[in-house]
């Protein structure tokens, strides 16, 4: 009778850890609701990790190329960078905001890449959204489970004109912007908004030519 | 760097190592120019030489022993053994859930060890996550900072890594009740399963640390930064009991 009952939980457990995977699906994007879209990017970025074998083996050009299309065009980098720039950035030339803000995107791609060609069969779950719809600023939270210790990783959105565009995430309860704070202000202080600028082009050369560790 | 204890080396090499890290702390790292200083951060310049002392240290011993370790170990092995001392890690955070005011998530905790010990081989399988026991990992100068104990200067731990005072007197409460590092009769499965210990949790983070040296302008800041900003994130999910029902924090940016 116990061993009946203890096999059936196991089966229970055993189904639920089968049939959790996500589904793969091609939907347009929602750029409704702000957790609309971060759902429908998630699940589209990792469908097209899922099904190309060169990015899962590290192939960062490929990778790249899948952030340039499927996740750049909803987020909004000039914000990003302003931010992490703090009372810095009104001291710097358009120029020089422009050359930032490219700099900076790069840096990030080329170091979250990497993460992304790790993608296999996580599963994101996401926590329920606590705004109102007149909201313009949410905070998306979801959580990333694979093996090993669940992730938290939240996403800043700002409602802009041509919709929802994510300027901040955090990943392990560390954002982004705010840790790049000190990062970006100790750079100036040294060397001037154009050290800042000249180390972030180094900085991206030296990723460029890096082999992937895999 | 986590899980160090004074057993896994012997009376000599704990001596040499400690004369290795004396010299290395005389000759103190200084701050980069135009630096500046931290509030949380006093005593950065010691910080900075002990940060320096573990990079060697994990340059030299730590990541190479863990590159072997991925090398000879095949995967489902290593996922085992993470999922193995994950579950034996799950006691003490329900443990310490419990002490944090979160009743209802120890009492989910236990399940979990009991689920993954009973249906997952002994912990080798995760099989709660799955089925919707999810992981809330809790630790001692966590509870401290639930408790209201403010976390004090951040502190560099040799071994250890990123602390703060808060957290120092935790770890050494971790340390302490630790049974498999402290208690466990047979000193030789004792010092084993430590070392293996150390491996798998420098191995959680082989490709992080990677990506931290590619992110980072000072990785010494970027590293301190981030310590403190999550310990902070994980008081604040633990006494909002992890639930959704958080308020979003007022939004501020006084620079536009």
């Amino acid at each position: 009778m116990k061993i009946r009952r203890a096999f059936s939980i196991f089966t229970a457990f055993t189904a639920i850890w089968f049939i959790n995977p996500v589904s793969a699906q091609n939907a347009p994007i929602d750029e409704s609701t702000p957790n609309g879209l971060i759902r429908s990017i998630v699940s589209d970025v990792m469908a097209s990790i899922k099904a190309d074998p060169e990015i899962q083996k590290g192939n960062i050009t490929r990778v790249v190329d899948l952030v340039e299309k499927k996740i750049v065009p909803y987020t909004d980098m000039r914000r990003t960078t302003e931010m992490s720039m703090g009372p810095n950035w009104r001291k710097a030339t358009p120029e020089q905001q422009a050359q930032l803000i490219a700099e900076f995107k790069t840096l990030l791609i080329r170091t979250y890449s990497g993460a992304l060609s790790q993608v296999r069969d996580q599963t994101v779950q996401y926590r329920a959204l606590r705004a109102a719809p007149t909201d313009t600023e949410v905070i998306v939270r979801t959580v990333v489970q694979g093996r090993g210790d669940p992730i938290p990783l939240d996403y800043r959105l700002e409602k802009t004109p041509s919709g929802w565009k994510v300027y901040d995430i955090n990943v392990l309860g560390v954002w982004l912007v705010e840790n790049y704070r000190n990062q970006f202000t100790n750079q100036i202080n040294q060397n001037g908004i154009d050290g800042l600028i000249a180390f972030l082009k180094e900085r991206n050369k030296m990723l460029a030519s890096a082999r992937p560790s895999n | 760097m986590i899980f160090w204890l004074q057993s896994f080396l012997g009376q000599k090499a704990r001596r040499s190592l400690i004369a290795v890290l004396c010299v290395s702390l005389i000759g103190c790292a200084s701050i980069p120019a135009g630096s500046q200083p931290s509030a949380q951060d006093p005593w950065e310049s010691f910080n900075r030489s002990v940060f320096v002392f573990n990079e060697g240290l994990d340059d030299y011993l730590l990541k190479p022993v863990t590159t072997g370790y991925r090398y000879v170990v095949p995967s489902f092995a290593r996922n085992g053994i993470d999922n193995f001392f994950g579950n034996y890690n799950d006691i003490y955070s329900a443990l310490n859930q419990l002490l944090q005011g979160n009743p209802g998530i120890a009492a989910k905790g236990l399940m979990r060890v009991v689920v993954n010990t009973v249906f997952g081989l002994g912990g080798l399988i995760d099989m709660a996550t799955p089925g919707g026991l999810p992981k809330h990992k809790a630790d001692f100068g966590q509870t401290f900072g639930v408790w209201g104990i403010p976390s004090g200067p951040y502190v560099v731990l040799p071994f250890f890594g990123p602390s703060s005072v808060r957290d120092t007197f935790g770890t050494a409460a971790d340390i302490q009740s630790d049974y498999l590092l402290r208690l466990l009769p047979d000193v030789g499965l004792r010092n084993s399963l430590t070392g293996l210990r150390i491996v798998n949790a420098r191995n959680n983070f082989y490709q992080a640390g990677d990506l931290l040296d590619g992110a980072a302008i000072d990785k010494y800041s970027f590293v301190r930064d981030g310590y403190i900003q999550r310990r902070q994130y994980q008081i604040d999910q633990s006494k909002a009991g992890y639930d959704d029902d958080e308020v979003l924090p007022p939004f501020q940016n006084p620079y536009e």
